[in-house]
């Protein structure tokens, strides 16, 4: 037979005791959060900062043109198509070279990581080929491509494909073991593992390289297009540099930021849209 | 449909893990399979299941699987092996999906093995949204999905909390009384292998050979009256005592190593 008894309240403090204290609390700090607010807010006063400066006189307009400056210079960019012009351009490049340096780079990642074959021969050729900076390559590949759109196209293409290999088959290597062997005790086929187990298990990892990878072309583009192109937002940057109109300039990097901006906010849709599940 | 070990041996590279081990379970009989940790009780469930390839001996399988099973050795996994990106209902179905069941038998045999498992209302949750208990529920709904003849068992109540143990365990009960399906069943909980086995292949420490095979001398139905309780804690305590120093000297060899 169980022995029950009600839960019962402290007992007052008997005369003579030590009163009790509380026990103090240790456990604050080390769970850092992000304001909602407080990024916009600390953006909003930089540029009202930025924009004082420039209207009080300050700084040197030539140097820095004050933000209303900027802004006023985007609005006659657009006004006139110049704008649409130039960034035209530059999608055209990023997204070719992106999607092709992507297709190869999810194709060879996942070679590696599911072949022993494709793994040996293709880390050592990663490990080889991925730290050159890929705009070095340029030159030669308007050598062997000529001086169209192609060595651009193949020069973010080339920067895309080392990023993109190496986040597909890290990705497939964090897959847990414990599930493909799972799904190899049912007798589930290879190619069912692979699109129903590894290609969603690896997927964070993709993702979180289409991210870098989405960086990687933006930087690419722009230093081809400064190196050999009369139109796209680097070309644009440029000639605003050499002919000392800053406020163009400031508008060429403001774009490319938006940009930045832009992809980074599809791919956290993408990621929220296929990832929802952790 | 009997499950044969046959003369198994395994080694990982310099390290002999098994080391001749033969024993068989018949249809419908539930064998556990116990010994000091690291004696090899997983592998040789990995090698029974044909997921790994054994260096010597083989196991075999002897007559013909029941007409409607899909997957006649189907493990039921330790760490439940969930896909998390699948619901409950999808999890349950994954095995069945590149069988010949068309999509509505799917949904049938889903429903049933939800029902069975009491997990009909949380079809629709991911692994994350459940507690242990019934993440291994779920793994249990996927291995009846495919009405498994032999079901093998790697510690799959190791990881949950001893209430929870307790329930899965009469649910394990229930559920091989109703499908009169074998099992083998691997833990170092003696106290389940004597609850839920015919019999216990007990294993010497590494190499695991079989030092001893032990039948419960009653019926599952009958282990649970209080009669029953005095013999499996005095059987329990056999097996202890059989395995006690080997298992002292296993566990300071893994502090060794």
């Amino acid at each position: 037979m169980l022995e029950r008894s009600q839960a019962s309240t402290p007992s007052p403090q008997p005369d003579g005791e030590i009163a009790p204290r509380p026990v103090k609390f240790r456990g604050a700090g080390f769970t850092p959060r992000a304001g909602r607010y407080a990024g916009w807010i600390g953006l909003v006063l930089v540029i009202g900062l930025w924009q004082l400066a420039g209207s009080a006189g300050w700084v040197n307009p030539l140097f820095l043109p004050a933000p209303s400056a900027i802004a006023v210079a985007i609005y006659k960019l657009a006004l006139s198509g110049a704008l649409w012009h130039h960034l035209s351009y530059s999608i055209m490049r990023i997204g070719t070279g992106w999607i092709l340096g992507t297709i190869a780079g999810v194709i060879v990642g996942f070679a590696i990581g599911l072949s022993s074959l494709a793994r040996g021969v293709g880390i050592t050729f990663i490990s080889a080929l991925f730290p050159i900076p890929k705009i070095a390559l340029l030159p030669l590949l308007i050598l062997w491509l000529g001086i169209g759109e192609e060595p651009k196209i193949a020069t973010i293409a080339l920067g895309v494909f080392f990023s993109t290999a190496i986040s597909v088959y890290s990705g497939v290597d964090a897959v847990p073991r414990n599930l493909i062997r799972m799904a190899q005790s049912f007798n589930v086929p290879f190619h069912a593992i692979v699109r129903r187990v590894i290609w969603p298990g690896a997927l964070p990892s993709i993702l979180a390289g289409f991210r870098i990878t989405a960086s990687v072309a933006l930087l690419l583009v722009v230093s081809a297009e400064m190196i050999g192109a009369e139109f796209g937002i680097g070309a644009f940057v440029l000639q605003a540099g050499n002919l000392m109109q800053t406020d163009q300039l400031l508008a060429g990097v403001v774009i490319l930021s938006l940009f930045g901006l832009a992809v980074g906010r599809l791919i956290n849709l993408l990621e929220t849209r296929l990832l929802h599940w952790r | 449909m009997e499950l044969i070990a046959n003369h198994i041996s395994h080694r990982f590279g310099e390290l002999d893990v098994l080391d001749d081990v033969s024993f068989q379970v018949a249809a419908g009989e539930v064998v556990a399979i116990v010994g000091p940790s690291g004696c090899g009780k997983s592998t040789l469930l990995s090698i029974l299941g044909g997921l790994l390839r054994p260096t010597g001996g083989q196991a075999e399988l002897r007559g013909a699987p029941p007409a409607d099973s899909l997957n006649p050795l189907t493990f039921v996994f330790q760490d439940f092996a969930l896909l998390p990106w699948c619901t409950v209902a999808e999890n349950v179905e994954f095995p069945l999906v590149h069988t010949a069941l068309d999509a509505a038998a799917r949904r049938t045999v889903v429903d049933d093995a939800l029902r069975r498992t009491g997990l009909t209302d949380f079809r629709g949750a991911y692994p994350k949204q459940l507690s242990g208990g019934m993440r291994q529920r779920v793994g249990i709904a996927r291995a009846l999905a495919v009405k498994p003849a032999i079901l093998l068992m790697d510690e799959p109540l190791s990881a949950l909390d001893s209430q929870t143990r307790e329930l899965l365990m009469e649910d394990f009960i229930r559920l091989l009384a109703a499908d009169a399906m074998a099992a083998v069943y691997v833990t170092h909980n003696l106290e389940e292998a004597v609850r839920l086995a015919d019999r216990i292949v007990v294993l010497s420490r590494r190499p695991g050979r079989v030092r001893e095979v032990v039948t419960i001398p009653m019926t599952r139905d009958e282990r649970g009256g209080i009669d029953a309780r005095g013999k499996l804690i005095g059987l329990q305590n056999e097996l202890w005592s059989l395995i006690r120093e080997e298992a002292i000297d296993a566990e300071r060899e893994v502090q060794h190593a």
